[in-house]
């Protein structure tokens, strides 16, 4: 019985700590533990009695790192919550370690301080507007939010409307708010969203995608109508162009987008720049 | 003993994915995995292992009823229908275990005042149930993005009147075993998570099938990590 346990006991061998430098742009699965920089020299199967002297024995080679979306702290290390792919970016300044987070891919949104998000209005209670922004509770909006409003000079805003904000409170502890209006008391684009136009749901990868900086298929969308578009950071998208059909087109390309190479994409672009 | 290492070797020879012919040893059934395939739920998987095929549809974090709400973390509700008829007590009493495995894996402290649900239907069963709902559970909670600590997976053993073990045993294998034995067990270190047991076996059978299963985990992780890495590396 005592073998059947070694046995065992060896093909159970764990689950070792892995550096997180050495795992970046792969598919981490939840439970992994990773390794900060400063902590990889002391680890290893044989390493319990001899560390290597170093010079400057307290000091970190980095600065702080922060621990971004899919990542949480277990002690020392981190520990991986979400499937993706880790990613890293160093930090600009070169104070600190550069950010980790998980690439993953979701549909369900939670809100975050400080996203730009598209809600809609569903129901009007005093002074307080409920939004739904697609995550677990409406968020409140404050008729007070937005540009140019007074007591007096309230905004003009029914239920059911689209309104585009950001968020100023949203924790996991408290019900979300958010406003239409910056910090300096200026709309920046943001408030209610006008008429006609089609709200269509695609998930957050698709949108952070389209978010990036130099996005071929935001340009080469740009090239095929005019058009406006509003992206929220819920996975929700506004578009408009000038008749109901190229606004059609426009909302099945954006959402079949998310599945297509980028020659497939090509290809349906040039013929729908044909016809 | 005999009958342990007969296992060790028999499941290192042979990978979790292929069919191997289901002989005396212990051999673990073909598995299928498929994920996103449901366009409402915010993350769904299908989990094939042999004949035994279960969908599951995870919905959250998303609104709660205030009846139903934890202050401090989020309610786990789980679902199961049977193939045919109406759900019953037995339906009842698997939805249970699921959801205490669940619960203990669930990061649930970071989505306080929200519910999670996740809903099985069973689309045939040929034995294994219960394990089978625990991993398309697992897969639908990763595809939703829930945060979890851990991968969770199911085996089930069954012991029949001469003391053999058959791993991930089919419906005919079941009804003739002494006993079955299903473990939920953790991915990072294979600590068992929830177990239930029906029929007669003695202690060091029940530490047998705990090993046998353990080692059996090893494959279905395997075979987790690698079909997400496929899903991951087509975007």
């Amino acid at each position: 019985m005592a073998e059947a346990a070694a046995v065992v006991a060896e093909s159970l061998a764990g689950y070792r700590a892995r550096a997180a430098r050495a795992v970046l742009e792969q598919v981490v699965l939840p439970g992994e533990e990773l390794l900060l920089p400063g902590q990889e020299d002391g680890e290893g199967p044989g390493s319990a009695g001899e560390r290597p002297l170093r010079l400057n024995a307290g000091a970190r080679s980095r600065g702080r790192v922060v621990c971004g979306p899919g990542l949480r702290r277990c002690g020392d290390r981190l520990l991986v919550t979400k499937c993706g792919r880790l990613r890293h970016k160093e930090p600009g300044s070169g104070n600190g370690g550069g950010v980790y987070w998980v690439d993953s891919q979701q549909k369900r949104y939670v809100p975050v301080k400080g996203d730009h998000v598209i809600g809609i209005v569903t129901a009007k209670s005093g002074d307080i507007f409920k939004v739904d922004v697609g995550g677990s509770e409406p968020a409140s909006l404050s008729y007070l939010s937005f540009e140019g409003a007074t007591k007096r000079n309230r905004p003009n805003v029914q239920v059911g409307d689209l309104i585009y904000g950001q968020f100023v409170v949203a924790n996991k502890d408290m019900e979300p708010e958010m406003v239409c209006i910056d910090s300096c008391g200026r709309a920046n684009g943001m408030g209610v969203i006008g008429q006609d136009g089609l709200l269509f749901k695609v998930t957050l990868g698709l949108i952070r995608r389209l978010l990036a900086p130099d996005c071929e298929i935001l340009q080469e969308v740009g090239k095929l109508y005019p058009l406006e578009i509003v992206f929220g950071m819920n996975g929700r998208i506004w578009v408009k162009a000038k008749t109901i059909q190229q606004t059609l087109i426009l909302a099945n390309v954006l959402e079949a987008c998310e599945h297509m190479t980028a020659d497939q994409r090509k290809q349906i672009f040039s013929r729908l720049a044909e016809s | 003993m005999e009958g342990v290492m007969q296992t060790e070797t028999k499941i290192r020879a042979e990978s979790g994915i292929e069919s191997g012919p289901r002989g005396p040893g212990c051999s673990l059934r073909n598995f299928a995995c498929e994920q996103n395939l449901l366009s409402r739920p915010d993350g769904s998987a299908s989990f094939l292992q042999g004949d035994t095929s279960v969908l599951a549809g995870v919905y959250g974090p998303a609104e709660v009823k205030v009846s139903k709400e934890i202050f401090n973390k989020a309610t786990l509700e789980v679902t199961l229908r049977p193939k045919i008829g109406l759900p019953g007590v037995a339906e009842k009493s698997r939805e249970r275990l699921i959801r205490n495995t669940c619960e203990a894996v669930v990061l649930g402290a970071l989505h306080p005042r929200t519910s999670i649900t996740v809903v099985l239907q069973v689309v045939s069963d040929a034995g294994s149930l219960l394990a089978c709902c625990l991993n398309a559970a697992c897969m639908a909670l990763v595809d939703a993005g829930v945060p979890m600590r851990a991968l969770f997976c199911g085996v089930t053993c069954a012991l029949d009147s001469d003391g053999t073990l058959l791993l991930d045993p089919t419906a005919k294998q079941e009804k003739e075993a002494r006993a079955v034995l299903t473990f939920a067990l953790d991915s990072v270190e294979r600590k068992l998570l929830m177990s239930t047991t029906k029929g007669l076996y003695s202690d060091a059978e029940l530490q047998q099938c705990l090993a046998a299963a353990q080692a059996a985990s090893q494959h279905v992780f395997r075979f987790y990590r690698e079909s997400l890495q496929r899903r991951y590396s087509k975007s």
